[in-house]
């Protein structure tokens, strides 16, 4: 595929347009990464909780009456 | 709930985006005027158009929360504007990095369109001070409603202030008198256009999921803490 873009297009300039162009489309790309990084960061927080979660109701279901397990920091919330 | 359709939502995104890239660099001419410089175009104002409209839907939560009471309409409306803020940063900058090709400055104070979109931008990033300096949930929710709602119908009328300002900086690309867009390029900015759409939504949608589920755990915690009792302590589904 690569092989066949200096066929379909003209040669890209890369000069000093090409830098300020590709500094633009990659600020955008950086902000997305940054954004997923962060989501999956989150994610990961509830994936814990949730197990923690179900390690208490086990426990509950086998007799162990304690509480429930506190947090380890606050979640953010709306 | 939130989380429903969010996959094929997500395989649209990137598609639409692949599709948005190739068009731009490969199908679009380069502009007579700026040459190459010119396709970053195709990024800033959709990325623009799409945070000014995130802004009003975020307005137009705010108004169903108010009439409505629903916390949920609430969580669309932090979403939203949150989502906005995060593309009106992207705005900023790519906006600045072509004023520096351009005009040879990465920031011009009498283009009304630019000064115009900062204000936008500060105004919207009060709202989380605003917001988070209340304590009262119920509180914080109303006043931040009357702020979207303020600040959304802001936005149109902030538009339509700049489109009547004289200025023979900023090109009005889509003006019928002074030229519009060719027939390949006004394809491809549409297609630009649409992905930048989706891909907001698609990250509202995620936000709001994340969030959901935070929420679902918290009330899971509190019920869990409380006494057994005979009966089966109601989860709400609602994002809190």
């Amino acid at each position: 595929m690569l092989s066949l873009l200096p066929i379909a297009t003209p040669a890209l300039p890369l000069d000093e347009a090409g830098r300020y162009v590709a500094g633009a489309y990659v600020v955008f790309l950086a902000l997305i990464v940054i954004y997923v990084a962060i989501m999956a960061a989150k994610l990961q927080r509830i994936e814990r909780e949730l197990r923690e979660l179900a390690g208490f109701v086990e426990h509950r279901a086998n007799g162990d009456g304690r509480a429930a397990p506190e947090k380890e920091r606050a979640t953010s919330d709306v | 709930m939130y989380g429903k359709g969010l996959r094929p939502l997500s395989i649209a995104t990137v598609a639409a985006l692949v599709v948005s890239l190739s068009l731009v660099f490969f199908y679009a001419p380069l502009d007579a005027d700026q040459g190459f410089i010119q396709k970053i175009f195709y990024l800033h104002v959709p990325l623009a158009i799409t945070a000014l409209i995130g802004f009003v839907i975020g307005g137009v939560f705010a108004i169903l929360h108010l009439r409505s009471g629903d916390s949920r309409w609430d969580a669309y409306s932090y979403v939203s504007i949150h989502m906005s803020v995060i593309f009106g940063v992207a705005v900023l900058i790519t906006g600045s990095i072509w004023a520096k090709a351009s005009w040879g400055h990465w920031w011009v104070w009498d283009e009304p369109t630019l000064v115009s979109f900062l204000i936008v931008f500060l105004m919207y990033a009060t709202y989380y001070p605003f917001r988070y300096a209340i304590e009262d949930r119920e509180r914080q929710a109303r006043y931040a409603s009357v702020f979207a709602i303020t600040t959304g119908a802001f936005v149109p009328l902030n538009f339509i202030a700049v489109r009547m300002a004289q200025s023979l900086v900023h090109p009005r690309v889509f003006a019928t008198t002074n030229g519009g867009l060719p027939g390949s390029m006004m394809l491809t900015f549409l297609v630009s256009l649409l992905a930048m759409g989706l891909l907001w939504v698609t990250l509202v949608k995620f936000e709001l999921t994340a969030k959901s589920a935070s929420g679902q755990i918290k009330r899971l915690r509190r019920a869990l803490d409380a006494p057994p009792s005979g009966s089966t302590p109601r989860v709400a589904p609602e994002v809190s």
